[in-house]
């Protein structure tokens, strides 16, 4: 009963696709796949908008969205009426032709890095051997569709809201890719699939999950911030802080087609926290081996959705950071303890099993994280807190 | 020849070709990246996933931001008034058909140099991975040691220049 709850989905697609005739069997699988994968995580974009909204208006002491259905849940129906209703505004002095294609290329780049999430198991769209290279090179497409929506709206919030976006996406998409291949030099491969698979593995009931190894908590500390500055999140949501840049890259944008961007950036987000529980979370399996018989799906948008809620509560807590704060953080701080890193992670591979290279590793990142941090903070002066009045 | 070669084949040069043809500087370059796109298809049509990623990856997410960085930056963006076309155009060409000669003639002789395989080669990452690890690991340092300079050389013209403005 449990390994069929598992496979459920794989199950029901074969039923379906038992209808064809043989010869269209593979293609009609796939098919199905990719409508799962468009149904599914729009729906809880939508069901994630009322989480958000929900969320921060707690966070900020007040009820949020309470009138439309049962606690406010039927939102996102008026939301998408709205949108779709609303007139198509594309200003006379846009390229017509670059900002009807920008919001298109978003989101189709984004659904592309579906295909090769394992969210389940047996549940990946295309088992590809370069998998993690195939998801980083359309996470790095979409950052193109960002600058051609500044560019072409002819407007200065645009432009500077896409040129903040694109510099913070190619600044912090270097430790993205370098906190990752930490994973794939113990791996030993570019398979997602293989990837969880080398994590679902239990001693004494735990899980050999990578955040548990001093190198692999490193790299998910700052891949985790990489996230939050890809995908343009709170602290580091500059390309569209409101007080400066009314909407950043999209304010030229109205209707379904802002709705499109909304929908892309919130994508992403899934995306990219399902490649973080995929690399560092163990992906599907389960958090200790008695608790196996759940189905291997619910680990995984359980997972999804917990790192979608810290997103949120970040982005309820902490102030925007300055563009000279986002650079030095991302260059002078970040980069240098994520090669470090990478060092420690060889360590790790060739010092063999014991007790040692547990020491020796969290030493070195320790000791690299106090140091690292002490020479940054002495350069900044901080003497008493002094306030100055317009008068 | 599968169909879709002929399709991809018509993008990518239908993109080369917009590239150079067309007159606002920011639609060529994006019209280079479609080529670049294409190509990437073509080496995924030629089984070749490490390459074609590699391709989206270099060239789509890093090239042409770059491309399109340095036409903002340095007030490029508005097309030419006398049109895309000077007057060296004729050498251009002689020079383009003399490249385009030399790299044909390099790719039609290397046909006849390499033996014929009975099979197409099925390389893993995992493989690739190893040879740039192992038996092309000088040049893959060499390649990173340039790189790197690079970088710092770019970092010190950047530096030098605020020193000077203040």
């Amino acid at each position: 009963m449990a390994a069929n709850l598992d496979q459920i989905f794989i199950l029901l697609r074969d039923w379906l696709v038992s209808f064809l005739p043989a010869l269209l069997r593979p293609a009609a699988g796939v098919v199905l796949g990719v409508v799962a994968i468009v149904c599914v995580f729009p729906a809880l974009f939508a069901l994630t908008t009322v989480f958000e909204r929900k969320g921060l208006a707690r966070i900020q002491n007040r009820l949020g969205p309470n009138r439309v259905g049962p606690f406010g849940l039927l939102q996102p129906m008026a939301d998408g009426v709205k949108s779709l209703t609303k007139e198509d505004i594309v200003p006379s002095s846009a390229n017509a032709g670059v900002h009807f294609l920008a919001p298109l290329v978003l989101v189709v780049a984004v659904f592309m890095g579906f295909a090769v999430l394992p969210m389940g198991r047996n549940m990946v769209l295309v088992d590809m051997d370069a998998g993690l290279l195939f998801f980083f090179a359309m996470s790095a497409s979409s950052e193109l569709a960002v600058f051609m929506a500044g560019w072409s709206s002819r407007n200065k919030y645009s432009l500077l809201g896409a040129m903040r976006a694109v510099a913070q996406m190619i600044s912090y998409e270097v430790v993205l890719l370098l906190s990752s291949v930490s994973v794939v030099m113990i791996a030993g491969s570019l398979s997602l699939t293989k990837i969880v698979a080398a994590q679902n593995v239990y001693s004494g009931g735990l899980p050999h999950w990578y955040i548990f190894t001093p190198w692999g908590l490193a790299s998910f500390v700052m891949y985790a911030i990489a996230t939050t500055a890809e995908t343009n999140r709170s602290p580091f949501d500059l390309p569209e802080g409101e007080s400066e840049l009314v909407a950043g890259y999209h304010t030229e944008y109205s209707g379904f087609k802002f709705a499109l961007f909304f929908l892309g950036e919130y994508l992403a987000m899934f995306s990219i926290s399902g490649l973080g529980v995929t690399l560092f979370l163990g992906g599907w399996s389960a958090p200790c081996s008695g608790l196996e018989w759940v189905p291997s799906w619910i680990w995984f948008f359980g997972k999804m959705m917990l790192s979608i809620f810290v997103f949120i509560w970040m982005r309820g807590t902490l102030p925007r950071l300055r563009q000279d704060q986002l650079m030095n953080f991302a260059w002078k701080f970040i980069l240098p303890l994520t090669l470090l890193d990478l060092f420690v992670t060889a360590l790790w591979r060739f010092m063999g099993e014991g007790w040692l290279r547990w020491v020796v590793s969290t030493a070195i990142l320790v000791a690299a994280y106090v140091l690292l941090g002490r020479a940054e903070m002495r350069k900044k002066h901080y003497g008493p807190r002094s306030y100055r009045y317009a008068e | 020849m599968s169909p879709v070669f002929y399709i991809l084949a018509v993008l990518t040069l239908g993109g080369a070709l917009a590239a150079v043809l067309l007159k606002p500087l920011v639609h060529c370059a994006l019209a280079t990246t479609v080529a670049f796109a294409g190509l990437a298809l073509l080496y995924l049509e030629l089984d070749a996933q490490f390459a074609g990623f590699v391709q989206i990856l270099v060239y789509i997410g890093a090239v042409a931001i770059l491309l399109v960085f340095a036409i903002l930056l340095t007030h490029g963006s508005e097309p030419p008034r006398k049109g895309a076309f000077n007057r060296t155009w004729i050498a251009g060409a002689v020079i383009a058909a003399a490249v385009f000669a030399v790299l044909g003639w390099a790719v039609v002789r290397s046909a006849a140099a390499l033996p014929l395989q009975a099979a197409a080669p099925v390389v893993t990452v995992r493989e690739i991975g190893f040879a740039l690890m192992g038996r092309y690991v000088l040049p893959l340092e060499i390649a990173g040691l340039l790189f790197t300079v690079a970088t710092i050389g770019a970092v010190i013209v950047a530096m030098h220049e605020k020193e000077g403005a203040k």
